[in-house]
């Protein structure tokens, strides 16, 4: 995918083998020998194989695979808890994979904010202190690390926490922290290994949205690890698939969803519920006619006539919607002598956005006896969802 | 017996060995005597010119602050049992002999069981020769304190560390080891310095386990230093020894009775103290 933001994470040919004699696994990887083989060959663990990519400025990666896809020995090699055996790591163009222990110290504390999946807090330190690890590591003032601490435990709606210790909060709360712990250091990358995979279903939902919420606001670049695609979907602006230490494919969450690289990819897509992912824009089928809102009934009565609807949509020229008019109501419009259509069109017509869910949009169709405006944030209509088209996209993935 | 083996002479190779450190150690160990009877006499003798009511008193409040209100009184209690019995003195002889042991022995292997803990070869090292120090039957290292220190408190003092010291480290070694990957991980990503990350995350976090070797610790300076009553430790173990060599019954439980006491007011303080530690409050 091309981007003119700033890389800010650039992994070339990253490659890891839990060795301390790495040679012999390393050629053959190069030599484009699997995980398996190597082990069945070397006896060797291979944790990486070849792994490339780039994360732009402000943008949410997440990692997906299941365990022993190697995604956390990845994360882990990024700000170098694990040693890459080969390949590179640039951070801001600046080559991380052999910096001395000194400038890796600085690197860590300058750049990466982490977030673990068991949380990982201090248990002999409270929310306050906790959050101030950071801070303190990089010897920031008391009084200075005191207000950022306070800012980033408001920002993830911990208020009034602070001087908890970890075992008194839920696990939800616990990791509201751990994140606040990875802001208060102002870093520009946000590293988070399965942050959410440990809380309960409900409470995953709740903090991905507010990650995404936050986001918004703060553009952090974030890596995040997930073995769970429905999370991938939601919150990442793309995704790598990897299995056995390689990437499998990687994309946009659609293509990932609707043009599956591998068997491997489409057996991780089936379990996703589609209807969360696809947006109206997949459903939406063009309308076959409109009424201008400067028509007069007669017109209006003849497009429906033409076209056999029972109702119509009313558009500005530049096809803004503003209303909709059944064929009794202009029949009667013709009656009473109306100049403009729009002088009695139904002006509280509901629509929707293109990029809503499906999943929103089922219920609301139910209810409806005519098919859903789509339209964009200027309110133009894009066209129409029915009930028919719901389903075919629904069964069809977007596809079509 | 024409081919009986010769015996291997590891006696006279022990007793050469310790007669060869004496010599070459005899200005650091007539240094370190002094040092320690004069720290030993001064601690005994400051405690027995107060009146004993104030010591009790004293350790009452230390108890209520460490370890809660029913340890306050139950040490209150006992000490006052024990002052009653007219064994105040050998009391106070036996529980300076005790902390101050203890103190070395905490001194001595807090370091090396973070060595232990941070240094796979270290470890590796140590911890066969701990196994040692404790197998070894605790008499046993009473013998080579005499030419090191003469008879008296100091010598036992010295027996004591060794025999006590085996847990500090161990269960140092151990409360460091333990300290969950995870938390080891967060420290990293911060990018602490490997000092921060010992002195703000792995000791705190080892301190409840560290606080459980201290305790045994206390208590097996406690069982040395009665032991030690044979080579001149005085004290309570003293009066029992006393008690042995007059086959007076009454006497010798007396003082056992009071050891149990001492060891009682020992345990639950310090036990208090690790327990509170692990609830992070």
């Amino acid at each position: 995918m091309s981007d003119d933001r700033a890389v800010k994470i650039q992994v070339r040919d990253l490659s890891k083998v839990f060795s301390d004699a790495p040679g012999p696994a390393l050629d053959l990887l190069k030599q484009g020998v699997d995980k398996a083989e190597i082990m069945e060959r070397t006896g060797l663990a291979v944790g990486l194989n070849n792994v490339s990519f780039d994360l732009h400025e402000g943008e949410i990666l997440v990692v997906m695979g299941l365990s022993g896809s190697g995604k956390s020995t990845l994360i882990r090699c990024v700000n170098r808890l694990i040693e890459p055996t080969s390949g590179s790591i640039r951070i801001d163009a600046e080559d991380i994979t052999h910096v001395s222990r000194d400038d890796l110290l600085r690197l860590r504390r300058d750049k990466f904010g982490m977030v673990f999946q068991q949380f990982a807090l201090f248990p002999h330190r409270t929310i306050q202190g906790n959050v101030e690890y950071g801070l303190e590591v990089q010897k920031v003032e008391p009084a200075e690390r005191s207000k950022r601490a306070r800012a980033a435990i408001e920002q993830v709606g911990l208020a009034g926490w602070e001087s908890a210790y970890p075992n008194q909060l839920s696990g939800g709360m616990q990791q509201r922290a751990g994140l606040a712990r990875a802001l208060a250091v102002d870093a520009d990358i946000l590293l988070m290994d399965e942050a959410f995979s440990a809380l309960d279903p409900l409470i995953r939902r709740d903090m991905q949205y507010e990650l995404v919420a936050l986001q918004k606001k703060l553009r952090k670049t974030i890596l995040f690890i997930s073995h769970d695609l429905d999370e991938a979907l939601n919150i990442g602006d793309r995704i790598i698939l990897m299995k056995d230490g390689a990437i499998v494919q990687s994309g946009t969450p659609e293509e990932i969803l609707t043009q599956p690289a591998t068997e491997y990819v489409e057996r991780f897509v089936e379990s996703v519920d589609i209807s969360q992912v696809l947006t109206a824009e997949h459903a939406c089928h063009r309308v076959r006619a409109v009424a201008y809102a400067a028509d007069g009934p007669v017109t209006v009565l003849h497009k429906m006539k033409t076209e056999n609807l029972d109702a119509i949509l009313v558009v500005e020229p530049d096809l803004t919607l503003v209303g909709m008019v059944t064929a009794d109501t202009a029949e009667q419009a013709h009656r009473d002598g109306v100049e403009r259509i729009d002088a009695v069109m139904d002006a509280s017509v509901p629509s929707c956005r293109s990029d809503e869910v499906l999943h929103n949009l089922i219920q609301r169709l139910a209810g409806l006896p005519v098919p859903l405006p789509v339209v964009d944030e200027a309110h133009k209509l894009l066209g129409v969802v029915s009930k028919g088209g719901l389903l075919e996209a629904l069964t069809e993935r977007g596809k079509n | 017996m024409a081919f009986e083996i010769p015996k291997f002479p590891l006696d006279d190779l022990i007793d050469d060995g310790l007669d060869w450190l004496t010599e070459v150690l005899a200005g650091a160990t007539k240094a370190v005597s002094a040092v320690a009877e004069t720290g030993i006499d001064g601690i005994v003798g400051g405690l027995l010119f107060l009146p004993p009511w104030v010591v009790i008193l004293a350790v009452a409040a230390l108890a209520w602050w460490a370890a809660g209100r029913r340890v306050a009184l139950f040490s209150a209690a006992g000490l006052a049992f024990l002052w009653n019995l007219r064994l105040w003195e050998p009391t106070v002889e036996t529980f300076t002999l005790v902390l101050f042991s203890t103190a070395v022995a905490v001194v001595i292997g807090l370091p090396l069981g973070i060595w232990a803990a941070l240094k796979e070869r270290v470890y590796r090292v140590i911890m066969p020769v701990l196994d040692f120090m404790q197998t070894m039957p605790a008499f046993v290292y009473l013998i080579p304190a005499i030419p090191f220190f003469g008879l008296g408190p100091v010598s036992a003092a010295f027996a004591t560390v060794i025999f006590s010291m085996p847990p500090a480290i161990r269960l140092t070694t151990l409360g460091i080891r333990q300290v969950p990957t995870d938390l080891i991980e967060a420290a990293d990503a911060f990018g602490s310095t490997p000092s921060q990350k010992l002195f703000k995350v792995q000791l705190p976090v080892a301190v409840p386990t560290i606080m459980a070797g201290i305790n045994q610790t206390i208590m097996l300076a406690l069982s040395m230093v009665v032991i030690a009553a044979m080579i001149g430790a005085g004290g309570l173990g003293g009066e029992v020894w006393k008690a042995i060599q007059r086959l007076q019954a009454g006497d010798g439980f007396e003082a056992g009775i009071a050891i149990v006491v001492l060891a009682m007011i020992l345990d639950r303080i310090t036990q208090k103290v690790g327990s509170r530690a692990r609830h992070g409050g």
